[in-house]
């Protein structure tokens, strides 16, 4: 069973406020999707050589040539809020996660 | 109770590619924000990434370097965060199955070698750029998202600080030799992360370990981990216990201060990145790849050793880096003498670059003009002062240097049937120096020297000038 607590972190780890009916709404509904996956379980896979290409292909890289594909002034067309070509958004506290 | 420590390292280097790491955008330091960027970059929705060969390249060629068993094919995992200097909410790395696993790095410090054993080595994109106003705003860049990294992870192997910094030396002229990367800690295209913990001796577990940040310099990664090899000793002796907590090295006082403790594990919730489905990775390029590596510092250094006759301390200083030691390579195949080579480069040619804060690349010297300027050293065109001369001609303007000395007249003056008459002319002009030389004075002698060297500005042929003096005296 997923607990309404495991929601609300989820929630949190993805900038997300739920109100308590949602997180009433969502923890049942999260839980009826993670139980429809979970049949998967039911499936007999020993000795199943585990999958890790899913295409038989080789060397499907890209040739490191630069494109331009689109101008700053498109790609800065949804963003909110913009100055001098940066980017604005709301102070960030956790200044610490910079340059992971 | 007597602790061991436990050091281990995670490094990324930005690999030099032209392009991103899973876009065609351009990777260029200094370009207006946001300029260097796409649809891939900023994540729009219904956009594919594609993985650059040159990166994947680059990152075979350092595993290989370091004895890294590569991987047969890619597989690629979304790492997610929610952080404005990556507006995707995840970054692409590999978790599950990196380029490479397993190598080592052989480390040589304060008189022992020493294996230090690797994890694993992985590609993956770094992040963009914020800077914080004081406004209640940041400002987001973009241009760095995407860009090609390695991060490099090392086995728990490292017993000292000293071990520390002496490895991520040794990584660094690996990688630097490679051509994978400029490896620059202050230009940020190499960065490092450390852990450590410490132990009572003789126990099998690990200590609960610390994680080290703002660590700038190799300098830096060394006093950090001795202050906090003190630190976490003192609390254990104190019946204390170390927390899982990540600390800030500060440069000033030399000491470590707590950023944050950490609670629970980091919730990344990877899982495959479905736009990259994995692939093969040929055989054939592997070992291609691993064809092309170059000669690696230390095969050079020995080499320099026994083949050369180079110092060991001077061997050392011409790997240091892989333009340094090509040149080195060059200069002795057109036929510059090696230890006169060595010599310069590390002298003359050094202080110059230093001075001038240039690269070896950036100045106008070429291995060909150095081994012509030595050869006229050793057969005695020129003396090595007038060397000096020819030197700071050939290094700021790359002229020929044989041609040079001849046309202003440098070339050193051996000649007897020139220097006998000159010499006999100035004693005959100084009888007071013969009379206080026979007289045991050898004050003298430098002094006519002086007058030759004066009559032949300089160009006379010290050591002809000497022969040909004494036995000139004895005549008179």
């Amino acid at each position: 069973m997923i607990s309404k607590e495991e929601i609300a972190h989820v929630a949190a780890l993805s900038r997300l406020k739920f109100s308590e009916e949602e997180l009433e709404m969502f923890t049942p509904q999260m839980d009826d999707i993670i139980a429809m996956a979970g049949q998967l379980q039911e499936v007999d896979t020993t000795d199943v050589v585990p999958t890790n290409l899913i295409v038989d292909e080789v060397n499907v890289f890209r040739n490191d040539e630069v494109e331009k594909m689109q101008t700053r002034e498109e790609l800065l067309k949804n963003v909110p809020e913009t100055k001098d070509g940066l980017i604005r958004v709301p102070s960030i506290i956790d200044k610490e996660d910079d340059n992971q | 109770m007597n602790f061991e420590t436990t050091i281990g390292l995670e490094v990324h280097v930005e690999l030099k590619t032209n392009t991103k790491m899973f876009s065609p955008s351009p990777v260029q330091y200094g370009a207006e924000p946001n300029t260097n960027t796409n649809v891939i970059d900023f994540g729009y929705p219904g956009v594919l990434p594609t993985v650059n060969k040159e990166a994947y390249r680059l990152g075979i060629m350092v595993a290989s370097a370091m004895h890294s068993n590569v991987s047969p094919y890619t597989h690629f995992d979304r790492k997610n965060y929610f952080y404005p200097d990556n507006p995707k909410a995840y970054q692409i790395t590999q978790s599950e199955f990196p380029l490479a696993t397993d190598g080592y790095i052989e480390i040589e410090v304060n008189g022992y070698t020493k294996k230090i054993r690797l994890e694993e080595m992985h590609v993956e994109e770094d992040a963009g750029k914020n800077t914080h106003g004081t406004d209640g705003y940041s400002s987001v860049d973009l241009n760095r998202q995407g860009t090609a990294l390695i991060e490099i992870v090392s086995k728990p192997d490292i017993a000292t600080p000293d071990e520390a910094q002496a490895y991520l030396e040794k990584l660094r002229q690996i990688v630097q030799f490679t051509g994978a990367s400029d490896v620059k800690m202050e230009e940020g295209s190499m960065r490092v992360d450390t852990n450590i913990s410490l132990r009572p001796i003789g126990q099998e577990e690990l200590g609960e370990k610390a994680e080290l940040k703002n660590l700038n310099s190799f300098n830096h990664v060394r006093l950090g981990l001795a202050y906090e090899e003190k630190r976490q000793t003192e609390i254990l002796l104190a019946g204390g216990e170390i927390k899982p907590e990540t600390r800030r090295f500060d440069e000033t006082t030399g000491q470590t201060y707590l950023l944050r403790v950490k609670e629970g594990k980091d919730d990344y919730r990877y899982f495959p990145e479905p736009d990259i489905p994995g692939f093969h990775v040929a055989d054939s390029w592997v070992e291609e790849i691993k064809s092309q590596i170059p000669e690696m510092p230390d095969v050079r250094r020995k080499r320099y050793v026994s083949e050369l006759g180079i110092p060991e301390y001077d061997a050392n200083i011409l790997t240091q880096t892989k333009e340094m030691s090509d040149f080195f390579n060059e200069t002795v195949e057109n036929g510059g003498d090696a230890k006169l080579a060595s010599n310069w480069l590390m002298g003359e040619v050094n202080a110059y670059l230093n001075t001038n804060k240039i690269d070896l690349l950036e100045s106008n010297l070429t291995p060909e003009n150095l081994a012509t300027m030595i050869k006229l050293i050793k057969d005695g065109t020129i003396s090595s002062k007038i060397a000096k001369k020819v030197f700071q001609e050939t290094i700021k303007n790359g002229t020929e240097p044989k041609a040079w000395v001849e046309e202003k007249g440098l070339v050193q003056q051996s000649d007897p049937a020139v220097l006998v008459p000159l010499i006999n002319d100035i004693l005959d002009n100084n009888e007071q120096s013969i009379e206080d030389y026979k007289n045991g004075k050898d004050r003298a002698i430098g002094f006519l020297v002086g007058q030759i060297m004066k009559a032949t500005r300089g160009q006379a042929n010290p050591k002809v000038v000497n022969k040909i003096l004494l036995e000139e005296l004895d005549k008179k």
